[in-house]
């Protein structure tokens, strides 16, 4: 399978999205393109583990490699393995969910889709990416979008969260441009992330390089302290516009953090792990009790967010196979989970005009179809056994327990606490918004349209695909988890 | 004699084409419309020629040499010039002096030509003052506004100054080595103090005219007071002759002097960036804010010149190639602006978008490629740069850089915000674009987004500058 399609139609669909004059055009070729990439990302998983089981056992597919610029020695270099396929995917699920979504945009719908298209490349160009340059510039690329759509079609104080977020993701941005620097002219001048991995780049080269892009990339993550724009850009962007920020440019920090901080700078990763591990206990305990203060559904979810992607970061710097093939699974849950939070809070926003929990009540009387699914993601968020949720986190609390030292288990108890946190806020919000006596103005609200149910029916199938039947997932990631924990294993 | 027209034709060129200006002017003369249109095919046909017939060698005694490097660097003078014409077609057509404006600008290209194509202190001198004086005229064209005339002469007063401290330097160092040819003085370069305070007035000289902090003081003035069109040509193609011709003499004559100008470069280049870029953030002013996010950018080209390498050399073409495009992209808007309304205030273009969506799309297109945001070529053409500069191994110097690229990201945002999503009630009315100037943005918003795709316009450059 030829990767470049995976770029080159979302590229023809934003090109074609900008041609368009009517909005309905818009609108339909909008969906057709990134309906055909969600089934060729499909596609893409089927022929992927065909290949894995006819005993392909290299560790990059379908792999290509073209010279780009070659006094630099940066090439155009492709190729996906298990960690790449299940983002991927993720990503696919979102947009088509984020696209049908915003239906009803009437502001420069042009313009939007254009915009959430030229996003989803960028993020379909990072996981496929095996070299750091060209990795950088699809990272790069999904940072603008993210301004515009939430600086011209957000809510709230969105200029100020617009230059927030974008001056704060640049900021980690050059970080990683720095350590990738180091990277290229301590490691051979090579870009290529393969090439890397099989070099020795030495120890204090990996000791400078780990914390700049470790950290680099974890800005786009919430990596603590440097989360605070993601409550203020979740809430201020639209629905798809917060879809894609939690649901897809989140997993670019974390699986940039997997993919180049630690897998190519493992010695680095083991001096700085205990860190990072205090950073992610932090988040994940502060960024529950933090939306346990909140009112407005967007900023629960925000909130909730940070300590999810604790997680994710938690599960990395265990260091241990299971851990790691958790945080995986963590990333991919939570795209889902939370993708599937935004838009059905944006179902709820866009009928009652307020996101304020104390504002609402008894809405399931008039939208059953809606608070069903906000029970369900809530249940998902909370770490439901069936839902994916659960899964992802376990898998980390039991690659944690792996680690038998006190420092460990301490951090670990205190991620494991924050799911009673997490039980009590989702708990309440979604109590105060279903039950209760529902007020007279909402009596006339009507239950989600079709593009919205098809939406969130989209986004519901892969969560409980991953919840019930987490094998399949499991199987995809840990290989590539394997290779990760073999370079840790080996140095120093 | 053969050889002396193939090797001076890009000089030739512009000569006859001033001659035929000047013909035409005291013959009947043309209509503005007439002749621009004659101007505009002219350029086109000396960019065109630029690609044939180039020979290398050296002319009267290796005063004058050229190569491929200088041919191609001419080449892309040529090719903003030809933008220039294109772009600022409406206030060329109301412009009094049309054919004297030209002849101005076409002579100062030729000063910078000659300059490029020095091959003795001497020669550099005098083509430097030719490539000088036709501008400080130039910046006087507002002729009713009275900032135009204080812009011309803070201009020609400075630029006086900084040629006294270049003939005072050219004079010490011939004093210590004897020779003012380029060929010549490496060999009897050895640091003593004397050769080093003369190479720091020749330092000097550059950095002024490259508008290097602290000698940046003329360019804000110099640029709000002077035509959109002058700011244009000053800040693009004047400092793109100045950028070329102080890397290779860097590079080739003052080699042995690598270790002091490495540190001045150094220096000078995080107070260039720094000091751009903290004075950009608080402009109203949108020429005076074009004017000190160039000199913000003068500081990126000294990071990719501190790396003492071919690669240096080919990412500040590469670069300059780039900036031509991206900042006559943004001057031609503004021009178009400030020329049909007068408004030239940040504010004024509040809510630009919802009149004007073509000018708004370049503008942003051009502003993001000035901040170097992918996919824009900008962004290419900083980070080679930069990876340039990293090849020294000073990696606290690219961290400063990259943190200044954070900074003018946040000055160039403020004008997205303006326009794409800031309310006003008055927004600036939509203007008619004439065919012309639209052309010319379509082909630099092209080459914003092309040049840096097509990885083989770098390697092309690398390839000649090798």
């Amino acid at each position: 399978m030829n990767l470049l399609l995976l770029i080159l139609i979302p590229l023809l669909t934003a090109v074609a999205v900008f041609m368009m004059q009517n909005n309905n055009q818009v609108r339909w070729i909008a969906f057709f393109g990134s309906a055909i990439q969600l089934i060729l990302s499909l596609g893409l998983y089927v022929v992927y583990t065909n290949a894995r089981n006819h005993g392909d056992t290299a560790q990059m597919l379908f792999e290509q490699n073209m010279p780009l610029f070659k006094s630099w020695n940066i090439n155009l270099h492709l190729g996906v393995d298990g960690i790449s396929v299940a983002m991927i995917m993720l990503t696919a699920f979102v947009v088509v969910a984020g696209v049908l979504m915003s239906w009803k945009m009437e502001k420069m719908t042009k313009e939007f889709y254009f915009l959430l298209i030229l996003l989803s490349m960028g993020a379909y160009g990072f996981f496929i990416s095996l070299d750091l340059f060209v990795l950088f510039f699809f990272l790069e690329i999904a940072v603008i979008p993210k301004y515009l759509l939430i600086g011209v079609w957000g809510s709230g104080k969105k200029e100020y969260s617009a230059n927030k977020l974008a001056l704060m993701l640049m900021t980690g941005s050059a970080l990683v441009l720095v350590g990738m620097f180091i990277l290229y002219f301590g490691g051979g001048k090579s870009f290529d992330i393969l090439q890397l991995a099989q070099t020795t780049i030495p120890t204090w080269t990996q000791h400078i390089c780990f914390p700049l892009l470790f950290v680099g990339f974890g800005v786009f993550t919430a990596l603590f302290p440097f989360h605070t724009w993601v409550p203020d850009g979740h809430s201020s962007a639209p629905t798809a516009g917060s879809m894609f920020l939690a649901g897809i440019s989140m997993k670019l920090g974390g699986y940039g953090c997997l993919r180049v901080a630690t897998y190519l700078l493992p010695e680095g990763a083991k001096e700085y792990a205990n860190i990072i591990l205090l950073l992610s206990a932090i988040a994940i305990l502060y960024g529950a009790f933090a939306t346990m203060m909140q009112k407005d559904l967007k900023y629960i979810n925000a909130y909730s967010s940070i300590s999810h992607c604790g997680f994710v970061l938690l599960g990395i710097g265990m260091l241990t196979k299971v851990a790691i093939t958790g945080a995986i699974m963590q990333m991919v849950s939570h795209g889902l989970m939370t993708a599937l939070f935004f838009a059905v809070i944006g179902i709820i926003y866009e009928r009652t005009h307020t996101r304020q929990v104390n504002e609402m009540g008894g809405l399931l009387k008039v939208m059953p179809f809606t608070i069903t699914l906000l029970f369900i993601v809530g249940l998902c968020s909370l770490g439901l056994p069936g839902l994916s949720g659960f899964v992802a986190e376990m898998t980390i609390f039991v690659g944690s327990w792996e680690n038998p030292d006190t420092f460990h288990r301490i951090v670990t108890v205190a991620g494991c606490m924050s799911i009673v946190v997490t039980a009590v806020y989702i708990l309440r919000a979604i109590g105060r918004t279903a039950m209760g006596p529902l007020k007279e103005e909402y009596n006339n609200l009507s239950d989600a349209a079709w593009p919205e149910k098809l939406a969130t029916i989209i986004l519901l199938v892969g969560i409980i695909a991953i919840g019930v039947a987490p094998f399949w997932l499991n199987d995809l990631v840990s290989p590539g988890a394997e290779l990760i924990m073999q370079k840790i294993q080996m140095a120093k | 004699m053969n050889e002396f027209f193939t090797l001076m034709k890009p000089e030739l060129l512009i000569m006859a084409i001033l001659f035929l200006l000047l013909f035409i002017k005291i013959s009947k003369g043309l209509a503005n419309d007439k002749l621009l249109q004659f101007i505009q095919v002219l350029l086109l046909i000396n960019f065109v020629a630029g690609f044939f017939l180039n020979a290398e060698g050296k002319l009267f005694d290796s005063m004058y040499q050229t190569n491929a490097m200088i041919v191609l660097q001419k080449n892309i003078l040529n090719l903003g010039m030809f933008f220039i014409s294109l772009l600022f077609t409406d206030w060329f057509r109301k412009c009094e002096h049309l054919s004297e404006f030209f002849m101005l600008m076409l002579s100062a290209l030729l000063g910078m030509f000659y300059m490029m194509s020095s091959g003795n202190l001497l020669m550099f001198y005098l083509s430097l003052e030719l490539a000088t004086i036709p501008v400080a005229a130039m910046s006087n064209f507002n002729l009713d506004k009275k900032v135009s005339s204080e812009a011309a002469i803070k201009m020609i007063l400075s630029s006086a100054f900084s040629s006294g401290i270049l003939l005072f330097g050219i004079s010490l160092l011939y004093g210590a080595t004897g020779t003012l040819s380029f060929t010549e003085m490496p060999a009897l370069l050895t640091s003593s103090p004397l050769q080093i305070l003369a190479f720091v007035c020749l330092f000097t000289a550059f950095a002024f005219k490259m508008s290097v902090v602290p000698f940046h003081f003329w360019t804000a003035d110099v640029y709000e007071g002077s035509p959109v069109v002058v700011t244009s040509f000053l800040s693009v193609i004047s400092k793109g002759a100045i950028a070329f011709v102080f890397v290779s003499t860097l590079f080739k004559v003052f080699q042995p002097l690598h270790d002091i100008w490495y540190n001045m470069i150094m220096v000078l280049s995080v107070m260039t960036m720094l000091i751009g870029n903290l004075f950009a953030l608080r402009q109203q002013n949108i020429k005076r804010f074009l004017a000190f996010s160039s000199i913000a950018q003068v500081g990126f080209i000294l990071v990719g010149m501190s790396s003492n390498s071919t690669q240096g050399t080919a990412s500040i073409i590469y670069f300059i190639c780039i900036y031509i495009f991206s900042n006559l992209a943004a001057f031609g808007v503004a021009d178009l602006i400030s020329f049909f309304t007068g408004k030239e205030n940040v504010d004024d273009y509040k809510g630009l978008y919802q009149t004007n969506p073509l000018l708004s799309w370049v503008l942003a297109l051009s502003l993001f490629s000035l901040a170097g945001i992918p996919p824009t070529a900008g962004f290419f053409g900083k980070l080679f740069l930069l990876s340039a500069g990293a090849t020294t191994g000073n990696y606290i110097f690219i961290g400063i850089a990259a943190v200044n690229m954070i900074i003018s990201l946040y000055y160039y945002l403020r004008i997205i915000r303006a326009v794409f999503m800031d309310k006003n009630e008055t927004p600036v009315e939509k203007i008619s674009i004439n065919p012309y100037t639209k052309i010319g943005l379509y082909i630099c918003s092209a080459g914003i987004v092309l040049i840096g795709l097509l990885s083989w316009v770098y390697d092309y450059i690398e390839s000649v500058v090798n």
